[in-house]
């Protein structure tokens, strides 16, 4: 039944609920200085047993990223956003950059090269952005569904 | 922490037959439990015994720090809803009644809406209604009465999914908001998993496995594949069951994954897939090594 609130079978539930809750705090969908939803709460909305939840803010109280203002609750420390974003630096450069370079250096790229590749691929999607937003204002403009819409009930 | 439930070597024996074999265990303050095992395997005598209803032929067990039997301290204190409860031939609003006599601290307002939750009309003749009902009755009680020890045996034969799901989410804000010792017994162990804190499981009247119930998340894994690379993959790590299949393996095996092992895995172009807590569970008996693997739950002990 936890999974229906979309957590996975394999990793235990309270690294699974800090997760969720330092990614919120990453993306600033919980602010510094905001009351963090409740062990009750998290309970309730992931359906797990309250000290499963209890547990995954603790691990954050632990790390300093949430802290206790007694008889009122938890809440986001203040600097936690930074770190965290710090912390998603690293690991963008473990997971992908760390990576990327070694299958470069299989494919023989050298630096000007596989720079440039970067660039032609920020390019592509700074185009694809700028159409996209381009599109969707002139149909909001025009009080027209978008293309992929019409397109989409026509068979091909 | 005190317990709440102690046991201390239960052995219940009928006739040739052995219910119990000597379990012992104790339930911290403050906490829910699953007790899981198949049909047989000894869950309701020892719910029966725990609830004063039954006395063990040799061990000891303590309520709230008394022994249950006869015990009206203890038994004011406690709730014990079973399967199929039998009920006298009232209506449903006079068992609600009776109820509110019995537990001290009976909440009315929350068997009402409980009640309203479940369909379940207070003018109804209990022996009018559907097997579900009935089930929904007994919940009703067992969480309006908010006793300190609260006892659930497969309490809801005849409730559909989503009634199920009713009674989840009400256990777990009530639990919230009023914490209690509850120990649910229940076969339906997947969609459960999530409430509990730690499972006590037993099978031929034997405790097989007591763990932390987060820490058996990932604990064990199968991975399938072409066999040799199966096989790549699982040298030197506890393996538990194995089949093949042509030149196709599938093997559990025993003991966390790192992020490392899945990307290993993926390399290999292995499947991995975490074994649920039903699927533990089935294996929990032929399986002594899972024990030292799960984390050991704070408060619980053998």
């Amino acid at each position: 039944m936890a999974e229906m609130a979309g957590l996975d079978e394999g990793t235990p539930l309270f690294t699974q609920v800090a997760d969720r809750l330092a990614a919120e705090i990453a993306d600033g969908g919980l602010a510094e200085g905001e009351r963090v939803p409740s062990t009750n709460e998290l309970a309730a909305f992931y359906r797990i047993n309250p000290a499963t939840a209890a547990r995954g803010i603790n691990l954050l109280a632990d790390d300093g990223l949430l802290e206790k203002r007694r008889g009122i609750g938890m809440f986001v420390a203040a600097g936690a956003r930074s770190r965290l974003l710090g912390q998603r630096r690293q690991q963008f450069a473990e997971r992908y950059v760390r990576p990327m370079l070694t299958e470069a250096g299989r494919l023989g790229l050298g630096r000007g090269e596989l720079f440039g590749l970067i660039q032609d691929e920020q390019g592509r999607q700074d185009a694809r952005d700028s159409r996209d937003s381009r599109d969707s204002r002139d149909s909001q403009d025009r009080g027209e569904p978008e293309p992929s819409d019409l397109r989409g009930g026509v068979p091909v | 922490m005190t317990a709440a439930i102690s046991a201390t070597a239960l052995t219940r024996r009928y006739r040739d037959q052995v219910a119990l074999d000597d379990v012992s265990f104790e339930l911290p303050t403050g906490s829910i439990t699953g007790l899981l095992g198949r049909n047989g395997a000894g869950k309701t005598t020892l719910l029966r015994i725990l609830a004063g209803q039954e006395f063990p032929s040799a061990g000891s067990v303590r309520v709230l720090g008394e022994p249950p039997a006869d015990n009206e301290r203890v038994l004011s204190r406690m709730v014990f809803v079973r399967e199929d409860q039998a009920y006298p031939d009232i209506k449903v609003r006079h068992a609600l009644r009776a109820a509110s006599w019995f537990y001290p601290n009976w909440d009315a307002g929350l068997a009402e809406t409980l009640a309203a939750d479940f369909n379940l009309r207070p003018n109804k003749a209990i022996k009018k209604l559907s097997r579900g009902l009935r089930s929904a009755l007994g919940i009703t009680i067992g969480l309006a009465a908010r006793a300190e020890v609260t006892l659930f045996d497969e309490p809801y034969a005849g409730l559909d999914a989503v009634a199920r799901q009713i009674f989840y989410d009400r256990l777990l804000a009530e639990y919230g908001e009023h914490p209690r010792t509850i120990l649910l017994s229940t076969h339906l162990i997947d969609e459960a998993a999530a409430l509990f804190e730690s499972v006590v499981v037993i099978d031929q009247g034997r405790i097989v496995l007591e763990a932390a119930a987060d820490g058996l998340r990932g604990v064990a894994s199968t991975v399938s594949g072409p066999l040799l690379a199966v096989d790549e993959f699982t040298a030197g790590r506890p393996v538990w069951a194995r089949r093949r299949l042509g030149s196709q393996a599938s093997v559990v095996t025993v003991g966390p994954l790192a992020e490392a092992d899945r990307a290993r895995a993926r390399a290999l172009g292995l499947d991995l897939v975490p074994l649920t807590l039903q699927q533990l569970v089935v294996q929990a008996a032929g399986w002594p090594g899972l024990a030292g693997a799960a984390e050991h739950p704070e408060g619980v002990s053998a």
